[in-house]
């Protein structure tokens, strides 16, 4: 789960990070007494979407050479001017796509004097199995780009669990930054306050983009992206009350509901498969044969027959979905329970495209069964390629 | 011969009462008699399982360290809920269980991080979360794998992915080819076992002529593997291998069910993957129904 720019630093605050003085705004006229409040000179006026690149994204209908998503105003007129253009308005950034992200929320933050930009962020190293910090001088740029061109100026710092972070391991990322005075005893204190935020909170990935030195020679986190582990916010409901719904897809929230693993997407097969692995490689045979998967659904193992059923109605409601495909191979799942939350989806809202079904594994006799003995119009498949091909056939009207 | 386990294998199941570990240990019992030898529940040590099928009586004990003293198990398996799954693999560590499998999904990252240490300083071996288990045909069946699938053979099979694992499985048998074990190694980020660790077992086990190995997006588990198929070939050790990743298709910085299954910062990619497996002579499937007739061909050179 993500969360907001200001959501991120709020929290951060709760453990005495430091950051920029800031309030969020919801509406235009909540603009000037922030502006006040916060003070000026310099404001910077922040688009708050799930998505990264709001610098440089662009907003539609500004025209090319309107300002991007983070701007500098230098009284509260500019404020109040920018907020003007940028809320309610549709930003589009590298990582939003092209349909963009509409802006709902703004946060206004005072002006730092920035000497020098750094990157510091942490997450969970596959290889290591370990938290680590990521931490790179070349701040306030895109660090992908950082990785590909200079990966020797990317430093890597794998954590023991067992001691957390350790005065090493400062010393380590000291280095790295090449920090200096102030900012010495600063990251002292930083670098094992995040760690300890990190893990309390179950975070997957901190990410401080830039981290500045100030004029004054201290640090500041002036950027803060954060994402948490889905798998631990049932012990976080502090951090669940601060999911934006608006953010999401209105597919996957309604799917989230059920527990289903849902990702829209563009295509125009709706599947439903159990397991993960073979909901992608349903997927990708699809493509294989030429067409396109209009979801990724994963019904998980042990679904029930209601389950079944609000995964079946997801994908029937999508009005690009001009086929599904049912692709079953029961471990955990069962043959029959799938076939029965179809049947009962079926009867409630009905089905007015191709349905292709391919069953193997666990009960698949009784699943095979009941649907042959129901009067609902489906294609058997005898095996994956079978399936595949049959519904692609279909939605083509072959 | 085979690999992890086998019909002398002695398996306690921790979450025995609930619903799941209930159904599968009554399919683990039905095939070909897997010794399950017992169950744990921390208040309910004493008392008795009965399978709904044939009322066969399993012992529970409080702790594993009782049930392994009692019954001499050298195996576990874990479906308790995602909130207790870390205390129970650690128990099972203290414990000294040899095996431990862990199927249950949604555990934590950071749990499976602390997991992940304790098994560093330890003589276990963990295989999941998040993962459908192991199975050697006609002898042992730990997790949740459809044994009706499988046919005594000659092919080992690992795999990120459950219901992947029954297709190469599947496609394997109608191929009259078979498996020595299947291994699923789950979707996790973190997990106990990786698939170097499984691809030595196979390439040390004389009955596994051939290997499966299915990916999927995520990481660089994959691309470590081909590696070490490269690094094991020039001491010569190998054998025909095919391979399947899925993913190809998935969009970047969605998370695909799987908790480990996501394209980041540019790396994860299923192209990069399907490329290092093929570097090191591994035969990879573009269809994920071809998994079995791609092994075919790799054996026939």
């Amino acid at each position: 789960m993500n969360i907001h720019e200001y959501q991120a630093k709020e929290l951060l605050k709760t453990y005495g990070v430091p950051i920029s003085k800031g309030i969020i705004i919801f509406s235009k006229d909540e603009a000037e007494q922030a502006a006040r409040q916060i003070g000026g000179p310099i404001w910077v006026v922040k688009s708050q979407i799930h998505a990264g690149g709001r610098g440089k994204g662009r907003f539609k209908g500004l025209g090319e050479n309107a300002k991007g998503g983070v701007r500098l105003a230098r009284s509260i007129e500019e404020v109040k001017a920018d907020v003007e253009e940028m809320l309610g308005n549709i930003l589009v950034t590298k990582q939003t796509g092209p349909e963009g992200k509409q802006v709902n929320r703004i946060y206004i933050e005072e002006g730092a004097d920035i000497k020098r930009e750094l990157y510091l962020s942490i997450l969970v190293d596959r290889e290591s199995g370990r938290v680590a910090f990521v931490a790179s001088t070349e701040g306030g740029m895109d660090i992908e780009a950082v990785a590909e061109e200079s990966p020797e100026k990317i430093h890597t710092i794998t954590i023991n669990p067992t001691t957390g972070v350790t005065e090493k391991d400062v010393e380590k990322l000291i280095a790295a930054l090449k920090l200096e005075g102030a900012a010495v005893q600063d990251g002292k204190f930083l670098f094992p306050t995040l760690y300890k935020a990190f893990v309390e909170k179950d975070m997957s990935l901190l990410e401080i983009n830039p981290l500045i030195i100030m004029q004054n020679g201290h640090l500041r986190v002036l950027d803060a992206k954060i994402s948490f582990d889905n798998n631990a916010l049932f012990r976080h409901p502090d951090i669940m009350e601060l999911r934006d719904l608006s953010e999401e897809n209105e597919k996957e929230i309604e799917a989230s509901k059920y527990d289903l693993a849902y990702i829209a997407l563009d295509g125009t097969i709706g599947c439903m498969v159990n397991g993960a692995g073979l909901a992608m490689a349903t997927m990708d045979i699809i493509k294989l044969y030429g067409e396109e998967p209009a979801n990724f659904l994963d019904v998980g193992g042990g679904a029930s027959v209601e389950k079944v059923t609000a995964a079946f109605k997801i994908i029937t409601a999508d009005p690009q979905v001009k086929g599904i495909l049912v692709n079953i191979f029961g471990g955990i799942m069962r043959c029959d329970i799938i076939a029965e939350g179809v049947l009962e989806a079926v009867k409630e809202v009905g089905l007015k495209v191709p349905l292709v079904i391919r069953l193997e594994g666990t009960r698949v006799k009784e699943g095979k069964k009941l649907i042959d003995e129901s009067d609902l119009d489906v294609i058997s498949a005898a095996d994956l390629d079978d399936a595949a091909q049959k519904i692609v056939a279909a939605v083509r009207g072959q | 011969m085979s690999i992890l386990v086998n019909k002398n294998t002695k398996v306690l199941v921790q979450g025995l009462t609930g619903k799941t570990g209930t159904f599968h240990t009554e399919q683990a019992l039905a095939y070909y008699n897997t010794k399950m030898v017992g169950g744990t529940h921390p208040k309910k040590g004493g008392q008795k399982w009965t399978s709904s099928l044939d009322g066969t009586k399993l012992p529970i004990f409080a702790t594993v360290a009782e049930g392994k003293e009692a019954t001499g198990a050298n195996a576990s398996v874990i479906y308790v809920p995602p909130a207790g799954a870390a205390a129970a693999i650690i128990e099972a560590i203290e414990a000294e269980i040899e095996l431990i499998v862990c199927i249950t999904e949604g555990v934590p990252v950071l749990d499976m991080v602390n997991v992940k240490e304790r098994l560093r300083h330890s003589n276990s071996r963990l295989i999941g979360p998040n993962c459908p288990g192991v199975l050697t045909p006609e002898e042992c069946k730990i997790g949740i794998m459809p044994g009706n699938i499988f046919s005594k053979g000659s092919v080992g099979i690992v795999s990120r992915s459950g219901t992947l694992t029954y297709e190469a499985v599947f496609q394997t048998t109608n191929e009259g080819l078979g498996q020595t074990t299947a291994v699923g190694i789950g979707g996790d980020p973190v997990k106990g076992s990786e698939f170097i660790d499984i691809l030595e077992l196979f390439l040390a086990d004389e009955k596994t002529k051939s290997i499966v190995m299915i990916g999927e997006i995520g990481g660089s588990a994959e691309e470590d593997a081909a590696q070490f198929i490269k690094d094991e070939a020039k001491r010569g050790r190998s054998k025909p291998m095919a391979g399947f990743i899925a993913g190809l298709t998935a969009p970047p910085g969605r998370t695909m069910g799987h908790a480990g299954a996501v394209i980041s910062g540019g790396k994860g990619g299923a192209m990069d993957k399907i490329e290092a497996m093929q570097s090191a002579g591994i035969m990879v499937a573009r269809s994920p129904a071809q998994i079995g007739k791609t092994l075919v061909k790799a054996l026939k050179g």
